[in-house]
C-alpha cells in the first residue's frame, strides 16, 4: 500500500504554520517540518533548554556546544532569537504562548490521549518536556506513520502504553492521512495520493469518520 | 585540602582551585542538585568527575537526566562526562528526573540494571515541573499545584484538586544539599554570565541548595561583569572553580 516518506509527512506538517506562529518541535518527524515553512511566513521555534527563534544547523566546524535545540542538534541564532533558562521556556509554554507543538506518538486514541514516552518492553522511558508541552500549547499535532514497523496501528480505541497526556491531540498528521480529533472523536479529512477511505480504515483501529469535505493531501 | 581547612575558610572566599576541594564535603546520603539539560552544553562536566572521584555514596541526583547514555550535541573533542558516571560508579540510590535515558543508549546499562535490581530508585517528572519544583525549592515556596501530567503516572499518589473547572496536581519543592551548576564567567564575589543557551537548569538549581558550586571558564575581580548582564547574583553562589585552559569553552 502506498505510504508517504517522512519528508513529505514534514512537509505536509508545516502547512499548519501560520506567519507568526510559536511553535515546538519534538524529535523525529517534527524536526523535519522545519525545512518546509511555507514561502513568506515566520515561524519562532522554541526549545526547552531555552531559545525561540533559533535557526537551522551551522556549517561544519562553526558548531557551539552551547548553542543546541533540546534534542542536541547544534543551532544558530537568527536576527530576534532570544535566550533564557528552562523556567522561561516553560513560562511560554504554560503560560498560553506556544501556538503549535508537533510531536511524534506510539499511540493516540480516539479521544485525542497521547502515549509518546515509553517504548513497549522499556523499563525507562524520557517523559522530557512533552508533558508540559502539550498541557500547555494552543494546538497539539502527532506527527507519525500511521502503523508500527509491525503493521500495529498506532490510532487506537485506548492507548495501552503509558500516557503523556489525556484528550490533548487536535490533529493527527501520517503517511496515510489527516485526521482531526473533536469531541465525536476522529474525523478523516485527507487522504494521501491513491489510498481509499478503505485502506486507511483498515490500519485505523478507531471509528473513523469521513469528512463531507474528503480531499487528497496538499503536498 | 582537609575538610577542616575547607571549613575554615571565609565565607567570602569563593574562588576554589581544584574541583576536588569544590566537592570534598559531600557526604554519603546527600541530594545533589545537577545543573544540566542533556549534551555537554551547560554541564558541569569537571564538577561531575570530581564527584565521582570523591566518591561519596548513597546520593540523590535531582536534574533533567541521569546521563543519557548516549552523547548527543558533543563535538569531536569535547569532553563527554554526564551524571551517567556517579551512576556507573554506584553512588546513586534515587533519581529525580524527567528524562532519565535516552531511548538509544545501549542495553544492558547501569541506570536500568541498577533500577531491575532496586538499588536506584527512579521518580519521573515533566521536565518545566521539575525545573519549577527546584525554582520553588530556591523560592520558599513549599508546593504548588500543577496543570501537568494529569491522568498520567506522574499524578499518581499526589493530591488533585480542580480550581476554576480545572484539574491540578500539588507538586512539592525540591531543596538540595549541594547544587553543581555550569556557568560562562564568574566575578570573585560568585556573580554569574551564561553564553549561548547554556542557562537552562543552572539557572534554577544556583537557588535551591545548602551549597552551590558553580564551574566556569573564566573568573574576573569583582566589579569587572557589568550589574547589567549578570544573571545569577553571587549571594547564591558559594564556590566557584575556574576550568583548566584546554577545557574552557567546551
Amino acid at each position: 500500500m502506498f505510504r508517504l516518506d517522512r519528508e513529505a509527512i514534514a512537509l505536509r506538517v508545516a502547512k499548519e504554520f501560520r506567519d507568526g506562529d510559536v511553535v515546538n518541535l519534538g524529535i523525529g518527524i517534527p524536526t523535519l517540518a522545519a525545512n518546509y515553512i511555507p514561502e513568506g511566513r515566520t515561524v519562532w521555534f522554541h526549545t526547552e533548554n531555552g531559545a525561540v527563534g533559533f535557526g537551522g544547523s551551522p556549517p561544519e566546524g562553526e558548531e557551539d556546544i552551547h548553542m543546541t535545540n533540546a534534542g542536541g542538534g547544534f543551532v544558530t541564532a537568527l536576527p530576534g532569537m532570544s535566550i533564557f533558562d528552562t523556567i522561561e521556556a516553560f513560562t511560554i509554554v504554560r503560560g498560553g504562548y506556544l501556538d503549535i507543538t508537533v510531536l511524534g506518538a506510539m499511540q493516540v486514541s480516539e479521544k485525542g490521549d497521547l502515549a509518546n514516552w515509553l517504548r513497549p518492553g522499556r523499563l525507562i522511558g524520557g517523559i522530557g518536556g512533552a508533558m508540559d508541552i502539550v498541557a500547555g500549547a494552543k494546538r497539539v499535532i502527532a506527527a507519525m506513520e500511521h502503523t508500527d514497523k509491525k503493521g500495529t496501528p498506532k490510532i487506537v480505541r485506548e492507548c495501552t502504553s503509558p500516557l503523556t497526556a489525556v484528550g490533548c491531540v487536535d490533529m493527527i498528521i501520517t503517511d496515510m492521512a489527516v485526521i482531526e480529533v473533536d469531541k465525536e472523536g476522529l474525523m478523516l479529512v485527507e487522504h494521501a495520493p491513491s489510498l481509499s477511505v478503505e485502506d486507511i480504515k483498515s490500519v485505523t483501529d478507531a471509528p473513523l469518520r469521513v469528512s463531507g469535505e474528503l480531499r487528497e493531501m496538499e503536498l | 585540602m582537609t575538610l577542616a581547612k575547607l571549613r575554615g575558610r571565609a565565607r567570602s572566599d569563593k574562588v576554589f582551585v581544584t574541583f576536588a576541594e569544590a566537592v570534598a564535603d559531600v557526604q554519603d546520603g546527600a541530594t545533589v542538585i545537577i545543573g544540566h539539560f542533556g549534551g555537554p552544553g551547560g554541564m558541569p562536566m569537571l564538577l561531575l568527575r570530581a564527584l565521582r572521584d570523591h566518591g561519596a555514596r548513597d546520593l540523590t541526583i535531582v536534574g533533567n537526566t541521569a546521563g543519557i547514555g548516549v552523547v548527543f550535541g558533543a563535538k569531536r573533542d569535547a569532553l563527554r562526562i554526564d551524571p551517567g558516571v556517579l551512576v556507573e560508579n554506584r553512588q546513586v540510590s534515587r533519581a529525580i528526573v524527567s528524562y532519565p535515558i535516552a531511548p538509544g543508549a545501549p542495553q544492558p546499562n547501569p541506570l536500568e540494571e541498577g533500577f531491575k535490581a532496586g538499588d536506584i530508585k527512579i521518580e519521573m517528572n515533566p521536565q518545566g515541573i521539575l525545573a519549577e519544583r527546584i525554582r520553588a525549592g530556591g523560592a520558599g515556596i513549599a508546593a504548588f499545584w500543577s496543570p501537568v501530567g494529569v491522568g498520567t503516572i506522574v499524578s499518581e499518589d499526589k493530591e488533585t484538586r480542580t480550581i476554576e473547572g480545572k484539574e491540578y496536581i500539588l507538586e512539592h519543592a525540591i531543596k538540595g544539599d549541594f547544587s553543581l551548576i555550569r556557568a560562562h564567567k564568574a566575578d570573585k564575589a560568585g556573580n554569574l554570565i551564561y553564553r549561548g543557551n547554556m542557562r537552562h537548569f543552572n539557572v534554577s538549581a544556583a537557588t535551591a541548595s545548602r551549597v552551590t558550586v558553580a564551574e566556569v571558564d573564566e573568573i574576573v575581580e569583582t566589579g569587572e561583569l557589568d550589574p547589567d548582564k549578570i544573571v545569577t547574583p553571587g549571594i547564591y553562589v558559594n564556590r566557584i572553580v575556574c576550568r583548566p585552559k584546554q577545557f574552557r569553552g567546551k
